[in-house]
């Protein structure tokens, strides 16, 4: 299997590998953010994640092409106001869906998942209809183009760096409003104690909206952040729901640092096997080991002890 | 041990003469053959969506893996029939005859080993009830044994359903990749495409069907049932009298996975191929809406609610495709948040009152050894 390389260029082809790994784990760990939020926070099944992440992409296309039509010269940073504009997007539907469905169904975990799922639909459907069932990529500016040539063998390609560099900037900025920010200690009391949270005048409803946008919100950052390296399409969302879902899961419902562990290893675990096996058996491979551990250990890597 | 003197009381026995009615003698009567096959290819979801009911509606376990189990029966019946399409003289053209054919176009040279055993129908029949049972009694074993369920069990059905269709895609050589295995001929040398062969199937698999709903009427009434009920309520209550409660949910699953397993070996017969879309996700949290519209208590309800949503899915997509995701979106919100207990509970809160008191007048009393109906489970 290795005869044919060097050691030099085996090398390079694990750091490579183990890039390409990193910017998996970027976008896993994007994702996975918001929907450990939710439904790690929350307790709430929202299926329709990706379709929130797809908002984000749709977005950023747009912003993209209104810049390159309307103000070409400041086209180059026209990511920074599509990111925002991605939040707020899809945060806000967020908090919509939140008022319209969710809050009557927060008794109801499995319908919640049947529920978001139609809703999940109903927004792929939105989507073709209106920006037609083809994919759309998003033309990059100057300077994201390119890589950057770290030795003769290994190239990294600027975007991937670019993805990388945002997903730490987000991760810090969840657990700064998460775990530093007044806000986020009342979202910490109602996950532990719901009632015991009203009762010190918390207002418990209007946290469970601001905290569903913000996880929706974070999706829609992810989707934006998607579009620096591959296209979007209506479908997109739904081809790495079960994937966000299991990263979730496999690193403990209600723990942010499980998460992130658990995006590294599977993000690694999966571009490793790529390099041996097709595509298709390396993410097999994957998927099964995630199931088997977690029917051998089904709360995830890092449990968190909460009061029900 | 029945509970009831009568084993279907008599709304339960109206609900089956008039779903006997409908199946037997008024769609073979006024659809033509095609709209009939439709109907065929309708009902072996019909399976799936009455498994559901024991699993979720009784036994409070969401499965949206029952893709799976359709696609284990769907595949088994599929490679029974594929090696009798590839005698060595239908394929002579081929450069290792005897093969069916997409396995020569992707360079295999004999029959792989787990192929070589469907060759006989007997063993074909076994393994379309034994590997889902088996399948789905590891799968419950590890996660209700240590007490996993709920939202958890239901996404990891899922992962197991996405892993299934990825291996099914990518394995081109040996389960004939995305587009399944199709191109069946003849069960035992009798020609399942024509006209005539459609009607007898039609008629096998509604013999099926009833079998299905007696058996799940069987469970239902027993007091496998009413603790399958008393474990979705109150789960801790039923395991401090006692009871073992994951073997009871175990015993559900595996009930619905053999259902939903014998629900794809009709498919292949009567659709006459069998392809990783019906085993995926999509189509898994599908069936689930179909139970979900007839009624998640209702075993005639699950029955016409696969019916009714695979009309409207049909009619809709054929006249407004744009319609149908919103249509179908819609509907599973609208079950959710609107009709929790689906046709079966509208049919219980409108309609049956009026009969109860029609037959009142009569001086009779209806409804007796019903079990409790109660809110749906979670």
């Amino acid at each position: 299997m290795f005869g044919d390389y060097s050691l030099g260029d085996l090398g390079a082809i694990f750091a490579m590998q183990g890039f390409a790994g990193l910017i998996l784990f970027s976008v896993y760990l994007l994702m996975a953010l918001g929907l450990a939020i939710i439904f790690g926070q929350m307790g709430v099944i929202n299926m329709a994640h990706g379709e929130f992440m797809i908002l984000g992409a749709y977005v950023t296309w747009m912003t993209s092409n209104a810049f390159q039509h309307f103000v070409p010269p400041l086209f180059p940073g026209y990511f920074f106001v599509a990111m925002t504009l991605a939040f707020i997007a899809s945060g806000s539907l967020g908090m919509l869906v939140e008022w319209a469905l969710i809050r009557h169904l927060y008794r109801r975990p499995l319908d919640t998942l049947l529920a978001t799922w139609g809703l999940s639909l109903i927004l792929q459907q939105a989507y073709r209809s209106v920006f037609g069932a083809r994919e759309v990529g998003v033309e990059l500016p100057d300077w994201m183009m390119g890589s950057w040539q770290a030795t003769d063998a290994i190239q990294i390609p600027i975007n991937g760096m670019f993805v990388m560099g945002l997903t730490i900037l987000i991760t810090i900025a969840v657990f700064y409003i998460l775990f530093l920010s007044r806000w986020g200690k009342q979202v910490r009391a109602v996950v532990q104690n719901r009632v015991m949270a009203g009762a010190v005048g918390i207002n418990t409803e209007k946290i469970d909206r601001y905290t569903f946008g913000l996880g929706c919100g974070i999706a829609g950052i992810a989707g934006s952040a998607f579009t620096m390296i591959g296209s979007t399409g209506p479908t997109a969302g739904q081809l790495y729901i079960v994937d966000t879902f299991l990263v979730v899961v496999f690193g403990g419902a209600a723990s942010l640092f499980g998460t992130i562990a658990s995006a590294f290893t599977i993000s690694q675990t999966q571009s490793t096997l790529e390099f041996f096996l097709s595509g298709s058996m390396a993410k097999v491979i994957t998927l099964l080991a995630i199931v088997v551990i977690l029917m051998m250990r089904p709360q995830g890597l890092f449990a968190l002890k909460v009061r029900k | 041990m029945i509970t009831n003197s009568r084993f279907f009381n008599r709304s339960e026995l109206v609900g089956l003469i008039s779903l006997v009615l409908l199946l037997v003698v008024i769609l073979p009567l006024t659809l033509d053959i095609f709209r009939l096959n439709l109907v065929a290819k309708y009902l072996t979801y019909a399976f799936v969506a009455i498994g559901l009911v024991l699993c979720w509606g009784y036994g409070g376990i969401l499965s949206l893996g029952q893709g799976v189990f359709f696609g284990l029966g769907g595949y088994a019946m599929a490679m029974f029939l594929k090696l009798e399409a590839s005698s060595a003289a239908n394929t002579k053209i081929q450069s290792t005859p005897g093969i069916p054919d997409f396995m020569d176009w992707n360079q295999l040279t004999q029959l792989p080993f787990f192929w070589k055993p469907f060759h006989s129908l007997p063993f074909t029949f076994l393994a379309i009830v034994l590997a889902p049972a088996f399948f789905s009694f590891i799968i419950g074993a590890a996660m209700f044994k240590r007490r996993v369920g709920g939202v958890y069990f239901a996404i990891i059905t899922q992962a197991i359903a996405a892993i299934l269709t990825i291996l099914i895609v990518g394995q081109q050589g040996y389960t004939g990749g995305i587009n399944g295995i199709t191109d069946l001929r003849t069960l035992l040398d009798w020609d399942i495409r024509t006209d005539h062969a459609k009607y007898v199937l039609y008629f096998v698999e509604v013999a099926f069907l009833f079998g299905a709903v007696v058996v799940a009427q069987f469970i239902r009434l027993t007091k496998l049932g009413r603790i399958l009920v008393a474990m979705r309520e109150q789960e801790d209550r039923v395991r401090f009298s006692g009871y073992s409660v994951a073997n009871f949910k175990i015993f559900a699953f595996c009930a619905a996975a053999v259902f939903a397993a014998i629900g794809g070996a009709m498919f292949t017969l009567n659709v006459g191929f069998m392809s990783p879309s019906f085993v995926g996700i999509v189509p898994s949290i599908e069936m689930v809406i179909y139970t979900a519209v007839g009624g998640r208590l209702s075993i005639f309800g699950a029955v016409y609610g696969t019916l009714l949503v695979n009309f409207a899915k049909t009619s809709l997509s054929e006249t407004f495709p744009q319609l149908w995701l919103f249509g179908l979106g819609a509907l599973f919100i609208a079950v959710v948040l609107a009709f929790p207990s689906g046709l079966a509970g509208i049919w219980a809160d409108n309609i049956q009152p009026r009969i109860d008191r029609l037959f009142a007048s009569r001086g009779e009393k209806s409804g007796n050894g019903l079990i409790a109906d109660g809110a749906p489970a979670e």
